[in-house]
């Protein structure tokens, strides 16, 4: 890359705020609007975890909450589903780490249109909150599940079927648009603001991670917005785009010729990216993590750059794997199995790339360490079970069962929820000046790792016994096979530790206000990190992030444990000498 | 170091519970033996790989864990051994793949000697239709469907006449003899599933979709609904029993063909008042989940309603009159019949049709005619309706198969 065509940024005029209004709510700072993000994502995600106790309790404990009425269930799994694939993973982890780490990482003063990264904020609040509201329309959030099927989305068999459906679709809407204001900043700041010396090649693998799922974001969404446009013309004005004739409770609606296909085929186009969207900036970000803490290069760089890019690539060609039993063309099974099994070997690279930088490592078992680590094995886990459910006839018996449940929620629920929790705790230093309490952290850790674990782990097992996924309840006029009483303690046990783990995320919620106030004062480079945004003049980085001048890159960003060096970590902005002898790129 | 030994105990304890634990497939009872088969390959290829990765990983944390003054390799790639992994891992996603692409090609194509049969879906009941003696299943359209014609059956069409309906949730079907499966939908997405059969499929309104099993079992199985299909999706039951082919053809014979069934419907007479609660009641679609034949689909039967003394859930004891009938179509989930759950949505009908209903309720359903008895497994009755009461009642489906309020 001609290092020439790199623009500086010297003299880049940023307006600096001059009110408290300015500064903290319609800031322009991209570091204020990544925690902006961040809060208004884990608030709703605390929504979304009641929601999950609300799910829990009534299948632990059948017939014994009489609050808990089939639409309420209905409801929950639908919000809870909703509100963390989209509302949280996807705004956690691009929103917030994305807009916080690009222009650091990258030595920018900001994202390239800071004005539209201030609108993107503030259309994604408006997005949550009418979601919010959909728990004040007449008849409640929608209950259709997170995939919206049609027909059922939309008639009365269903809780929300008019004002919830209409509130869901609409805020997805907008947080498209948001996520499109979003994205474009990510990906132009990316391509055109990198510092001198900042080739691809060098940047940190957060950094692909989050360029690969915006990519994919800007791709995979605008098929979700088509969607939800057209459900709502079909809800409200009557069309068909999804709609065959259909009877309703009794009743011939007017609807004719539609395809509920269409939307499956629609929603997983979107879906299945999205799967990647957010497990590639939680790829890029573990990476990181594991490299800095074990004091070692992320082994194979390169060979996790074109992971993370044909991840990416494959993931738009393997979304009917969601649809083996929907009744499609039956051939199309012989493709999707084998691009879906396919995109195993790169994502199997990955994982061994991480545990191989573990090998002849110096392993600091920080908190962010430990979630690492715990990452991996979720990852694992997940990952696997992935390969049961893309290998299409072995799909048939286990699709909708509790298999499925438990696998995405490894795979892409707690996995990436652990590199949350991980990242939060390695930036947090960097983003208040203070660390985090580190015993409150041990234990926040220890509980929420064994304890998913607990959880979903022996779900997999109801799978195989044949325990369908969202059935309110599982005995109807005494015990089935397919839900032997061992069964119904299992769940017992599952409920339980849930909600220890969902109790133990308000010691993390304390941690971090606590320690905002009172927490040991970090430093500027606490954990001997090599990339730019620890080598900033203050700590926390101020707006406009750098003094007067561009940090200049000379090295990539995982110099660590270098033979000669005097320290065993080389930041990326120190110019080579002889001193420091091996490096590459 | 502590972190070492939880991930040993993890990942031990991960690999003695898929032996020790008491949940595992059910007994199979169909030809699919070799899905199983796919399963267990890929559970061995994935459980090797899940203790390597993992105690490769814990073998590192506890080795290389942080010691005063100690130091870091440097080793930024090795694209000997990235490339040995790569051909590795393609080796084993080709030992599951390949395998499970030629079971999936048995799973699509149907034998020719396959038998075929219909299942209609619909909230939240099953339904099914054999072809009758000229083997061909007579040409359906959702449009058609009413009141008298559940199945939306072509009335022009002469390969329905013989056609055999089975409009209550339970069906039989013959061992050791493959089936297709043909499956509609007349509202939402159902799926088709029973878990001893290891099968399943999608039925989608607006298209037929299919597959084929063949039942090696006798014996009688549970359906459930393996698609989310609204507030009663969980209550989606039904039951398939598995016959030897003389049972089976036995079985066939007592059910009704279409053309019975429709010679079989009679019309009765009625106030105008109640005329008009009927139209409210089809109207409304309440014949959806109320039938007047004493089967139960999803809410309780109308069928000796009127007068009659019902139990709640809570245990206490209603006499069914006007205001309760009022109170249940307005409130439905105050008062909720012993054995169905909560799930009929409030209807606010105006004064007027809800005096009509009342009325229509009291003349249909009111005194002269006693609730149905139980019936024997095997009853052949004389005409449609009483044949309905019988499959019906079998076999506690009533209770297995409801909700209602």
């Amino acid at each position: 890359m001609a290092q020439a065509e790199i623009p500086y940024q010297e003299d880049m005029a940023l307006h600096h705020p001059h009110s408290w209004v300015t500064k903290y709510w319609f800031s322009q700072d991209h570091k204020v609007i990544a925690v902006q993000y961040g809060s208004t994502a884990m608030s709703v995600g605390l929504v979304a975890l009641v929601l999950s106790w609300i799910m829990r309790l009534q299948i632990g404990f059948p017939g014994t909450f009489d609050w808990i009425t089939p639409e309420l269930y209905y409801q929950s799994i639908t919000m809870h589903g909703m509100i963390m694939v989209i509302y949280l993973l996807t705004a956690f982890l691009l929103g917030s780490f994305g807009n916080y780490l690009v222009p650091l990482m990258l030595g920018a003063r900001d994202m390239v249109f800071p004005f539209v990264n201030m609108i993107s904020y503030h259309v994604y609040l408006l997005s949550v909150i009418i979601l919010m509201a959909s728990y004040f329309v007449p008849g409640g959030p929608t209950g259709a599940g997170w995939t919206l099927y049609p027909p059922q989305a939309i008639l009365t068999g269903t809780p929300g079927a008019d004002w919830g459906i209409l509130t869901m679709l609409l805020s997805l809407a907008v947080f498209i648009v948001a996520f499109t204001m979003g994205g474009l900043n990510y990906i132009t700041t990316i391509l055109q603001a990198r510092t001198r010396g900042m080739t691809l090649m060098r940047m940190p693998l957060s950094i692909w991670g989050i360029l690969m799922a915006t990519v994919l974001g800007l791709l995979a969404f605008p098929a979700l917005f088509v969607s939800a446009v057209m459900m709502i013309l079909d809800q409200l004005i009557g069309t068909s785009f999804f709609m065959p004739s259909v009877v309703s409770m009794g009743q011939q609606l007017d609807y004719s010729g539609g395809s509920p296909l269409l939307f499956q085929h629609l929603f997983w186009f979107f879906g299945h990216p999205e799967v990647y969207i957010v497990a590639l900036p939680a790829f890029g970000v573990v990476s990181d993590l594991l490299s800095v803490h074990s004091r070692k290069n992320i082994f194979g760089y390169r060979m996790m750059v074109w992971a993370i890019v044909a991840i990416g690539v494959l993931s738009f060609v393997v979304w009917a794997h969601h649809m083996y039993v929907s009744g499609m063309h039956p051939y199309f099974g012989f493709f999707f199995a084998t691009t879906t099994l396919v995109i195993a070997v790169p994502t199997a690279i990955k994982v061994y790339n991480w545990t191989i930088t573990l090998w002849r490592a110096n392993i600091r078992l920080t908190v962010p360490m430990l979630f690492a680590i715990a990452f991996v094995i979720t990852f694992v886990v997940g990952g696997l079970t992935g390969l049961f459910l893309g290998n299409v006839i072995v799909d048939v018996p286990l699709s909708d069962t509790y298999f499925v449940v438990a696998h995405f929620h490894m795979v892409m629920g707690v996995a990436p929820i652990l590199v949350i929790f991980g990242a939060i705790y390695h930036w947090y230093p960097k983003i208040t000046g203070r660390m985090l309490n580190d015993t409150l952290g041990q234990w926040h850790f220890w509980v929420t790792f064994i304890g998913t674990y607990v959880i979903y782990y022996p779900m997999h097992y109801l799978g195989f016994v044949g325990v369908p996924r969202r059935y309110y309840e599982n005995e109807i006029g005494g015990a089935s096979a397919f839900y032997p009483e061992s069964a119904a303690l299992l769940n017992e046990t599952i409920t339980i530790a849930a909600l220890i783990v969902g109790l133990f995320q308000f010691v993390f919620i304390y941690n971090m206000v606590v320690s905002y106030f009172r927490g040991k004062p970090a430093g500027d480079n606490p954990w001997g990190a090599t990339s730019l945004e620890w080598r900033t003049p203050q700590t926390p980085p101020i707006h406009g992030n750098w003094g007067d001048k561009l940090p200049t890159v000379h090295r990539w960003a995982y110099d660590f444990s270098v033979p000669g060096a005097k320290e065993d970590f080389i930041p990326q902005d120190v110019p080579h000498d002889d001193e420091h002898g091996a490096h590459r790129t | 170091m502590a972190l070492a030994i939880v991930l040993l105990i993890v990942i031990i304890g991960s690999v003695a519970f898929n032996w020790l634990s008491p949940w595992w497939f059910t007994d199979i009872a169909s030809n699919w033996g070799n899905i199983d088969t796919t399963v267990f390959i890929t559970f061995w290829v994935c459980g090797i790989v899940f203790v390597a990765v993992c105690l490769f990983m814990t073998y590192c944390v506890w080795k290389f864990r942080h010691k005063e003054g100690g130091r870091a390799d440097y080793e930024p790639e090795n694209s000997r051994l990235e490339w040995w992994l790569t051909v590795v891992t393609t080796i084993g996603v080709v030992a599951m793949l390949a395998p499970g692409l030629v079971v999936w090609d048995d799973y699509v194509n149907v034998p020719p000697d396959a038998q075929e049969f219909e299942v209609l879906a619909k909230q939240w009941t099953w339904a099914f239709r054999f072809p009758g003696e000229d083997g061909k299943l007579g040409t359906v359209d959702t449009t058609n469907i009413g009141m008298d014609n559940p199945f939306g059956m072509n009335m022009d069409d002469p390969n329905g006449a013989d056609d055999v309906l089975v409009p209550a949730s339970k069906v039989h079907l013959p061992k050791d003899q493959p089936v297709k499966v043909w499956l509609r939908s007349i509202d939402v997405l159902h799926d088709f599933f029973v878990p001893e059969f290891r099968a399943k499929m999608d039925a989608v309104p607006g298209m037929v979709t299919y597959f084929w099993f063949e039942p090696t079992k006798v014996g009688e199985y549970e359906i459930l609904c393996a698609e989310l299909c609204g507030v009663g999706h969980f209550s989606m039951r039904g039951r398939v029993q598995i016959d030897t082919q003389e049972d089976f053809d036995a079985w066939l014979d007592a059910q009704p063909t279409w053309a019975e069934m429709q010679a079989g419907i009679t019309p009765k007479s009625y106030s105008a008042m109640a005329m008009r609660g009927r139209d409210v009641a089809e109207t409304n679609g309440c014949f959806a989940c109320h039938t007047l034949d004493g089967s139960v689909v999803v809410g309780p039967t109308w069928q000796g309603l009127w007068g009659s003394t019902r139990t709640m859930t809570d245990g206490s004891e209603v006499v069914v009159d006007g205001a309760y009938i009022d109170e249940s179509v307005r409130n439905p989930a105050v008062k909720v019949v012993e054995g169905f759950a909560p799930v009929m949505i409030p209807y606010d009908l105006s004064e007027e049709d809800m005096q009509a209903l009342i009325e229509y309720l009291r003349e249909e359903t009111g005194a002269e005619e006693p609730m149905s008895a139980d019936r024997g497994e095997d009853a052949v009755p004389a005409d449609a309706v009483a044949l309905n009461e019988a499959a019906a009642s079998n076999q506690g489906l009533a209770v297995l198969n409801a909700q209602g309020g």
